[in-house]
């Protein structure tokens, strides 16, 4: 520790709740208070996300993830070692997050690097876990260029990836009679990449099908009422959203008084989230085709008892961002168990093929692409009770929506 | 010897159909104190612009030392050695006084685009004996912006002697300033233009300056040139009297720049 | 056809709440000359307090326009407010120094929100009696849409009355023209102040509020709704309301067909029109030149000079303890930090060069920063250059785009050439961000990582050493005659203009030079990031280094140096430190205003001199 920047190691927010459970000033609260070798050092892991940039979809994330670390220390931590996490707001930069990995990495001395929601936040943190040497496990972001085009050594990516939901949504699109298909994505890498890899599975699936529009509104900027209306105008027989979060709830609402969803099919990527379909109140669409996570209703025992404890704990229905925060923890618990050391040329070779026991089921971290197979739930929309939620569903296991091997080593030059 | 420093062949111009300045001609003869007068609106900012390179003449010429520099834009009328004065006191705040004379020999010299050396090497000395011309050495340190207003007129009369002007425009240089200030700055114009051979073209509201220290006055009115000639000619004639009817030959009553120091 | 007119529909409803917004703030501009950034939070917090009132008043008409109208006079109230704690303070403070003040409310209002409302986006009830759409030739338009289309007009008509038929209105206008006027006629300025304040502040809560039934309630509203604004308010001419109605017209328009012609570039779009209407016409499509404004804001500047010897030997100690100190006492990650410091001190010093001793303010100088940031990771990606010809490549980059750029932005003055340093910052933004195949898109350029031989410590060297020659050189030019020519300029267009100073050309020539400078500052940006973003060249990036040399202190050549250390120190430790720095950071950016409107470094120099004063 420089002693420049000492005063600050005491205010590290270690394992700390974050939304209004977060202290001003953040104090110092250790994870392992009831075991009885607390004294053990802890192995800190440096979690790096958009907190500020992205509450809504984070502070769920975050209190999953503080909620797996206490059970984790609970039960013993891993090998007597209790776990810590340092958790650090990147205020959706990648420079930022950057700067937080250095901070973490030579100033906590973290074993490792978890985090990571929007895909360049988690390209960058790849791009420097690569040139450190440092393991990241990216949990959040769903650009297919992490493990892929810019897949390396260091990387491990958790969620399905933008490609696997794609597929598994192109995999039901397929069976539908439209042919005339409009896009509708978010001017960013995600969403071209979601619209080019639809349209490329599509027409490989179901020959002869035509796409008559695509729209890109800016990100969080979508002029809904016009970007309906061009829609409507080309007069598709189905429509493929890939706009979310705010963007969606007002197209939504447009697209709805406008009559735009009536008798076309939609099928929509994550809208099955509730992150995406609780704001939309009892004005969720229903009947669209969706990739999400019906928290109510998978009754699984681990799900079970992760659904319990996390209303437990936080009085609070998990999100799939609580999904995510949890698994990544237990991932990074399994690893450690594993491994039995924080080295981290061995923790890469451990986490190559690492299974673990999701609250999803049982997830690989595949050794040829470091992409883990957690899946999706896939699904339609329904209305209950003046709520959306998913009805239909199924859980789509991602080692089945992933290319063939061979593919894939053409996509990641990496190795 | 050239006949005229400074040549106005038959300019005008009009704003919106009104002729501002209608078909005037007259020259600057060297080294001659060159009054131009005229009640309010006689179009004479108009005709100074039309010399200095503010505005571009609809029609006519002008010329400087025989040279045409109709339409130029001022700073290349500048650059022609044309210094001016402005009627609201115009210097750079920012600097001291030295600096401020140092910047226009610099401009002079053509020495602006170097980027690498300190200002204040350069012209400094030439900068102290204007400024002592002028009467202002004491204050060559101070910044602009705390200087008195009849101080400040004073370096204006330096900056824009610094580049040896073969004429100096000056717009209403007595304006806002005490009268006994106004002979003092007068006299000291007029010394400095003997001394350089220079001439000097004024406009002034204060018939005292005129009067004292013109050797011609030109007086405008309604945008045209209805006299010309030295001050006692001027006075006597019948036109000129008629247009200051009722004003007793006084200057017309405009409203003076008030008491506060205008901005720098 | 049917399409064309409902899409001409569609613009005329983004339209008018564009106008809406536009118009609170171009009044506020009008008066106060105040660029108010705080204006999109205000938008925000009308839409957050209306749908808090109106779920909580009976459902109906009353309930819901009532609820409407109430969140509307609460934002306007708020504004007073502001107006009165904050902003009347500091009327006398360098130009655009408000902007800081008005930033430190964005970041406080952002967490103040996220605490009252919570992260998830909120969804509020549709109008009653509006829910559905009607028939028009035989497609289906949202009544509610009609409804607002019809409040727009409605509002520009009572805005116009307002200031057409009441004595108020009346100084209203005449403040617009000429401040000097509305102090001549005896009017009590704080008042009016205040109140335009007041009024602006209720027309931006009130669009916030009949957003209600359009677009869920969110975060993010303040910031995606400010930038627009600001376009609009510069398109139409500053202070100009019919202005701000005819370019919102023009603005909704754009977006409703571009939409059907390029879906792709509705990114830039805006700012290519406000790029084109500043080109050709430099105060907007109705905005007049205002009387003495110079003289309003002119606190004279005051003199620079060479600084005085203790000065310099405190420099140079802090300097000798930067190269020395950290091999002995620092760890890699304070290297990362100091890298940081380095970079951002050169990159707010390059910012200064024009807006202090230029008096050219640049609302989009990441520009240049971002391009030399490309222009180093391009030419490592794709030719594989080493690290020292690609830094070397960088200022050259950013030079080259800042003699195209600035050929445009420095024949404007003031705000409009600020924003129109803004479009061309978006305008390189989104090339960055679309054109994928070069740049990689918003994924980035990777693997921008120094030489092997570059260890931390050389690399913080290596950027210490550009930073400190960088900012050296800057104060070098701006004492030169060129840089004695530039503040001249600034001081007395007129005047420079007739000592042969060709303000055109200095001023260019100095906009390539603070860009060649950004430039370095961003080459070594993408070496110590290991990877470049479009965020590099975003607006929040132009905005920290505004505040960075707002904080300083304009007027001094130490300004940008203090002002960049004591941000990114600040946002460096508050970020590590809790979870609300932007509450905190606002907090503690507003209490620096209101204590050093001169900046960090002004109000330093302002003791100094005290002290020196004898008696």
């Amino acid at each position: 520790m420089p002693p420049l920047f000492s005063g600050i190691e005491g205010k590290a927010m270690v394992g700390m709740g974050f939304g209004r459970r977060a202290i001003l000033g953040g104090a110092a609260v250790l994870a392992a208070p009831r075991l009885g070798q607390a004294q053990a050092e802890p192995i800190k892991i440096g979690e790096i996300n958009s907190y500020t940039a992205q509450p809504a979809f984070l502070q769920p994330y975050r209190q999953a993830w503080t909620l797996a670390v206490e059970q984790v220390n609970a039960a013993g931590g891993i090998h007597g070692r209790p776990l810590a996490t340092v958790h650090r707001d990147d205020a959706g930069k990648p420079e930022d997050a950057v700067r937080h990995a250095g901070e973490l990495v030579n100033a906590e001395k973290v074993a490792l690097l978890a985090g990571g929601f929007l895909s360049n936040v988690g390209l960058a943190l790849g791009d420097y876990a690569a040139q450190n040497k440092k393991l990241f496990v990216a949990s959040e972001p769903l650009t297919d260029a992490i493990v892929w085009a810019k897949g390396n050594r260091y990387t491990f990516r958790l969620r399905a990836s933008t490609y696997m939901q794609c597929a598994m949504l192109v995999e039901e699109a397929a069976k539908l009679p439209a042919k005339k298909w409009a896009l509708v994505a978010p001017n960013y890498e995600y969403g071209q990449s979601a619209v080019r890899w639809f349209k490329e599975l599509l027409k490989a699936a179901r020959p002869g099908v035509e796409f008559v529009a695509e729209q890109f509104p800016a990100l969080g900027r979508i002029d809904a009422g016009a970007t309906v209306q061009a829609l409507a105008a080309s007069n598709p027989e189905a429509i493929f959203n890939v706009t979310f979060g705010a963007d969606l709830t007002n197209f939504v609402r447009q697209g709805a008084t406008r009559g735009l969803f009536e008798r076309r099919a939609v099928v929509s990527l994550l809208t099955g989230e509730p992150e995406y379909l609780d704001p939309l109140g009892d004005e969720a669409p229903e009947g669209w085709i969706v990739t999400g996570y019906p928290w109510d209703q998978i009754n699984t025992p681990a799900h079970t008892a992760f659904r319990d404890a996390y209303r437990r704990r936080f009085n609070d229905y998990p999100r799939l961002g609580s999904v995510v925060g949890y698994d990544t923890v237990q991932a990074i618990a399994a690893l450690l168990r594993r491994a039995n050391t924080t080295d981290t040329e061995k923790l890469v070779d451990n986490m190559r093929g690492l299974q673990f026991a999701s609250v999803l089921g049982e997830v690989t971290f595949r050794a040829l692409d470091h992409q883990s197979t957690m899946g999706a739930y896939v699904g339609k929309t329904a209305l209950r009770a003046g709520k959306g939620t998913m009805v239909d569903w199924r859980y789509a296991d991602g080692a089945r929506y992933l290319p063939s091997d061979a593919m894939v080593r053409t996509l990641r030059p990496a190795g | 010897m050239r006949r005229y420093t400074l040549e106005a062949q038959n300019i005008q111009k009009s704003f919106g159909g009104v002729r501002a300045v209608d078909q005037v001609s007259f020259g600057v003869r060297p080294g001659e104190m060159l009054a131009l007068i005229g009640p309010n609106g006689a179009g004479k900012s108009t005709c100074f612009n039309l010399l200095n390179g503010h505005l571009k003449p609809d029609g006519g010429q002008v010329k400087l030392l025989g040279q045409d520099i109709t339409g130029l834009a001022p700073r290349r009328v500048w650059k022609r050695g044309v210094g001016r004065t402005f009627q609201i006191t115009a210097t750079f705040g920012s600097m001291t006084v030295r600096e401020n004379v140092q910047l226009a020999l610099q401009s002079h010299r053509g020495e602006l685009a170097r980027i690498w050396s300190p200002a204040w090497r350069l012209r400094g000395g030439q900068a102290d004996t204007l400024l002592e011309r002028v009467g202002l050495a004491g204050q060559a340190r101070r910044p602009c912006s705390v200087l008195a207003y009849g101080d400040l007129k004073r370096v204006e009369l330096a900056i824009a002697l610094a580049n040896n002007p073969r004429l100096l425009l000056m717009d209403e240089p007595t304006a806002g300033m005490a009268p006994a200030e106004r002979v003092g700055l007068m006299a000291l114009v007029a010394e400095i233009a003997r001394e350089r051979g220079m001439s000097v073209l004024f406009t002034e509201h204060d018939m005292d300056v005129v009067f004292g220290h013109a050797d011609r006055v030109l007086v405008l009115d309604r945008g045209r040139l209805i006299a010309e000639g030295t001050p006692d000619e001027v006075r006597a004639n019948a036109l000129v009297q008629e247009v200051y009817l009722g004003s007793g030959f006084e200057p017309e009553a405009e409203p003076e720049p008030g008491e506060e120091p205008p901005a720098c | 056809m049917e399409n064309l007119l409902l899409q001409a529909l569609n613009g005329l409803a983004s339209a008018s709440s564009l106008f809406l917004v536009a118009s609170g703030l171009t009044v506020i501009f009008g008066v106060t000359r105040i660029v108010n950034f705080a204006h999109g939070s205000l938008y925000m917090l009308g839409a957050y307090l209306a749908f808090s009132i109106v779920t909580n008043l009976p459902r109906g008409h009353l309930g819901f326009w009532g609820g409407v109208v109430l969140a509307a006079l609460a934002v306007g109230a708020i504004g007073a407010v502001l107006e009165m704690l904050l902003l009347r303070r500091i009327y006398r403070a360098p130009e655009l120094f408000q902007l800081l003040a008005t930033f430190g409310v964005v970041l406080v209002v952002q967490d103040v929100a996220l605490l009252t409302w919570g992260a998830q986006d909120l969804l509020g009830p549709r109008a009653p009696g509006l829910r559905g759409s009607v028939e028009l030739l035989g497609l289906r338009f949202p009544l509610y849409e009609l409804v607002l289309i019809g409040i727009g007009p409605v509002v520009l008509g009572l805005l116009l009355l307002l200031f057409k038929r009441t004595r108020w209105g009346t100084l209203v206008r005449a403040a617009t023209q000429d401040r000097e006027m509305v102090g001549a006629l005896g009017v009590n300025q704080r008042w009016l102040f205040t109140s335009v304040f007041f009024v602006g502040s209720m027309l931006a809560g009130l669009a916030g509020a009949l957003q209600l039934p359009r677009e869920s309630v969110n975060l993010h509203m303040d910031l995606s709704t400010i930038t627009e604004v600001f376009v609009v308010v510069v398109v139409g001419g500053l202070g100009s309301l019919p202005g701000a109605a005819l370019a919102a017209l023009l603005i909704g328009e754009l977006h409703a067909f571009g939409i059907l012609i390029f879906p792709k570039i509705t990114l830039v779009l805006v700012f290519l029109v406000m790029a084109v209407v500043l080109v050709v016409r430099p105060r907007g499509l109705f905005g007049k030149a205002q009387v003495a404004q110079a003289a309003v804001a002119s606190v004279a500047e005051p003199v620079l000079g060479r600084a005085p010897p203790q000065l310099k030997w405190l420099g140079l100690v802090a300097l000798l303890v930067a190269v020395v100190a950290p091999p002995y006492l620092a760890g890699d990650y304070a290297l990362i930090v100091l890298t940081d410091m380095a970079i951002a001190v050169l990159f707010a010093a390059s910012l200064h060069f024009i807006m202090g001793p230029g008096g050219m303010a640049s609302f989009g100088h990441a520009a240049y920063f971002g391009i030399g940031a490309y222009g180093a990771a391009l030419l490592t990606k794709w030719f594989a250059a080493p690290m020292v010809p690609a830094l070397l490549a960088a200022p050259f980059c950013a030079g080259v785009a800042g003699v195209i750029f600035g050929f445009f932005c420095v024949r404007l003055s003031g705000v409009y050439s600020a924003m129109l340093t803004l479009a061309f910052a978006q305008i390189a933004w989104s090339v960055a961000f679309q054109w994928v195949e070069l740049t990689g898109g918003d994924n980035g350029v990777l693997g921008v990582w120094p030489d092997a031989w570059a260890t931390k410590l050389h690399f913080y060297w290596l950027a210490l050493g550009c930073s400190v020659v960088g900012t050296l050189a800057l104060r070098r030019i701006a004492l030169s005659p060129f840089g004695y020519a530039l503040r001249a300029q600034r001081d007395n267009t007129l005047r420079a203009e007739a000592i042969g100073i060709n303000a055109f050309e200095i001023r260019w020539v100095a906009f390539v030079l603070a860009a060649g400078f950004a430039g370095v500052a961003g080459g070594l940006f993408a070496f110590a990031k290991g990877s470049v973003f479009p965020t590099a060249l975003d607006i929040p990036r132009s905005v920290d280094a505004l505040l960075m040399v707002l904080l300083g202190g304009v007027q001094t050549l130490a300004g940008p140096v203090l002002g960049a250390l004591a941000f990114t120190g600040l946002h460096e430790q508050l970020v590590r430190a809790t979870d609300y720095w932007r509450l905190v950071l606002g907090g503690v950016i507003l209490l620096l205003v209101l204590a050093f409107p001169q900046g960090l470094a002004g109000a330093v120099r302002q003791r100094w001199e005290a002290r020196r004063r004898p008696g």
